[in-house]
């Protein structure tokens, strides 16, 4: 990442403000990720990240304050809205239909007709097209499923997440990934986080929010630390140390 | 089917989910399964007990027997699976045969605009039934155990308890037969079946059959994909009350009157053939396939008892039977699946 002559970011806020009553969720909060990089989201419960990164995805409307996605001013007015300007975002929940297949989840909602009368009259599915571009490009992510036809729900909970990370992969310009790791053991973590880098390396910026520092440290480009309603700093894991972020993220160091 | 470059420290299933997960498709399977053992048994132990059922006709009649729960069970699978349920299909085609009836024998309409009326009126409440479910939020069980009383009085006051006679022959032509071979076939019959095969496309071919399954399976993850629930489940419970307005049809065409008592039990009867078919009362899962074995095997096994001089009170008992085992099936499927 170079900073002189400092690249459009791909997505961001500047002076982001939600109010819920008399309480405030964002005090002018400012984000930014740049093209190709992981930014990784932390600070403590309470802070205000998930309203953050709500409003990064459409899902929050911010009372005041300006967003640009690749340095155009944007305003979302649902999750939709965002992803419709392709930002795509993968929920804690595991956001899949664990009975449909492997293909049909990849495929949900945006799904290939056949060619001709037979896609545009009888509005038949290219179900041959959709298989063999969920092969292609699970192979791409190295993902190791064997069939694309076997039920999400037959998958470890890891191969799940690796589906909806993969789901989100198709984004033409950002993946914003809510805890992909909160549910799985050590393994499982590795093989996801080896996925995001690999969604990284294909050229899509990934926003992560988490809460393993670990995971946050090996794999994030930057760090954005979020305490109080707002930004505090932003670091790289080469810049200060596990503790150090800890301590800026609680307060107790400045930053 | 190969994978280009699998290394081994990828996504790989690990030897106790492989093992979970073989457990829980072959539970699948044997819902998928299910039906057509039921089947094969039922109609191996009466073509051993009686040289009368495996013959054309016979099978011709159960088809018949079967055909207008069969078709209120195509409406009602769509319900099922985007995890509803509907009570009210029986006292809908009942209302909307009275209305079809009524509106050719004493009003006098030309059939086919009568045969129009009653089908827009159950497709009204079909979509009633859906704009509750979907607006309201209310539980499709609430609500459908409304709507089966609102249409059942309905059916009642608008008959005045009068079964109608006398139909035109355009309205009956479904109960008419044509002949292959030696054996009567109803056009009912084959009305039905094409039925099926339609939904059956429509589920498996198109994408808005994809997305009656997820929405089914996990609403809000269909919702963020970018399918219009809403507007889905609106829709599915329209056609599908549209689908028992064609029931309606069948059953004048069946009996040759419009009967303010008729289908008093064919709710339970469509959600039987559901169930036996092996679709999952949580949404989600199921076939259309299915649902027709499902109604045959109700068929089979009602035609089969009553051949062998069985009392049909039994009938009855074993098919409650079978029911409880279906859904023992999903819901042990279901909770492997955790």
């Amino acid at each position: 990442m170079s900073d002189n002559g400092k690249p459009t970011p791909a997505l961001e806020a500047r002076g982001l403000v939600k109010r819920y009553g008399h309480v405030t969720a964002m005090e002018g909060a400012d984000f930014e990720i740049l093209p190709g990089e992981i930014m990784a989201v932390i600070g403590d419960n309470g802070a205000g990240k998930s309203t953050l990164i709500k409003a990064l995805s459409g899902a929050v409307i911010p009372d005041e304050g300006e967003m640009f996605l690749e340095g155009n001013r944007i305003k979302f007015s649902g999750p939709l809205d965002a992803r419709r300007h392709g930002i795509e975002t993968v929920y804690q929940d595991l956001s899949v239909a664990p009975a449909l297949p492997i293909a049909d989840n990849l495929f949900l909602g945006r799904e290939i007709r056949m060619g001709g009368p037979l896609g545009s009259v009888f509005r038949i599915l290219d179900k041959r097209r959709m298989l063999a571009e969920s092969e292609e490009h699970m192979a791409n992510l190295k993902i190791g499923i064997r069939s694309m036809k076997q039920a999400v729900e037959t998958l470890s909970g890891g191969q799940r997440q690796g589906v909806a990370v993969a789901r989100s992969a198709f984004a033409r310009s950002l993946v914003i990934l809510d805890e992909p790791t909160a549910a799985l053991g050590v393994r499982e973590s590795g093989m996801v986080l080896n996925l995001i880098r690999e969604v990284r390396d294909r050229g899509l910026p990934v926003i992560l929010i988490s809460h393993n520092m670990p995971a946050v440290f090996e794999i994030a480009d930057r760090i954005h630390i979020h305490r109080l309603g707002r930004r505090v700093a932003v670091v790289t894991p080469k810049s200060h140390t596990m503790p150090e972020v800890v301590a800026i993220m609680t307060g107790a160091m400045a930053a | 089917m190969s994978n280009a470059a699998v290394t081994p420290d990828q996504l790989g299933p690990s030897g106790g989910d492989r093992a979970r997960a073989f457990g829980s498709a072959a539970l699948a399977q044997l819902s998928t399964l299910g039906p057509v053992i039921a089947l094969v048994i039922a109609s191996g132990f009466f073509t051993f007990e009686s040289p009368r059922f495996l013959t054309g006709g016979n099978l011709s009649l159960i088809v018949q027997q079967v055909m207008v729960v069969g078709t209120l069970a195509v409406g009602q699978t769509l319900i099922i699976l985007t995890a509803g349920i509907d009570l009210s299909c029986g006292a809908v085609m009942a209302l909307g045969s009275i209305v079809m009836a009524k509106m050719a024998v004493i009003v006098g309409l030309n059939p086919f605009l009568a045969i129009a009326l009653g089908l827009a009126v159950c497709a009204a409440f079909g979509a009633i039934n859906g704009g509750l479910v979907t607006m309201i939020r209310l539980p499709a069980f609430i609500v459908t155990l409304g709507t089966l009383n609102v249409a059942f009085a309905l059916t009642h006051i608008y008959s005045k308890d009068q079964t109608i006679a006398k139909l035109p022959a355009a309205m009956t032509f479904f109960g008419n037969t044509f002949t292959i071979g030696q054996t009567d076939i109803t056009y009912g019959s084959i009305l039905m079946l094409v039925l099926f095969a339609l939904t059956w496309f429509v589920l498996r071919q198109t994408a808005a059959g994809r997305h009656v399954y997820a929405l089914g399976n996990n609403p809000e993850a269909a919702r963020l994909t970018g399918i219009k629930t809403a507007r889905l489940l609106l829709l599915v419970y329209t056609v599908a009350g549209l689908i028992y307005g064609i029931a309606a049809l069948l059953i004048i065409g069946r009996t040759g009157v419009g009967d303010p008592n008729a289908g008093a039990t064919d709710n339970l009867d469509s959600i039987t053939a559901v169930v036996l078919g092996g679709t999952s009362l949580f949404g989600g899962r199921g076939s259309i396939v299915g649902t027709l074995l499902g109604a045959l095997v109700i068929g089979v096994i009602r035609n089969g008892l009553q051949l062998i001089g069985v009392a049909s009170i039994y009938q009855v008992l074993i098919t409650g039977i079978l029911v409880i085992l279906a859904v023992a099936a999903d819901q042990l499927a279901r909770r492997r699946q955790g």
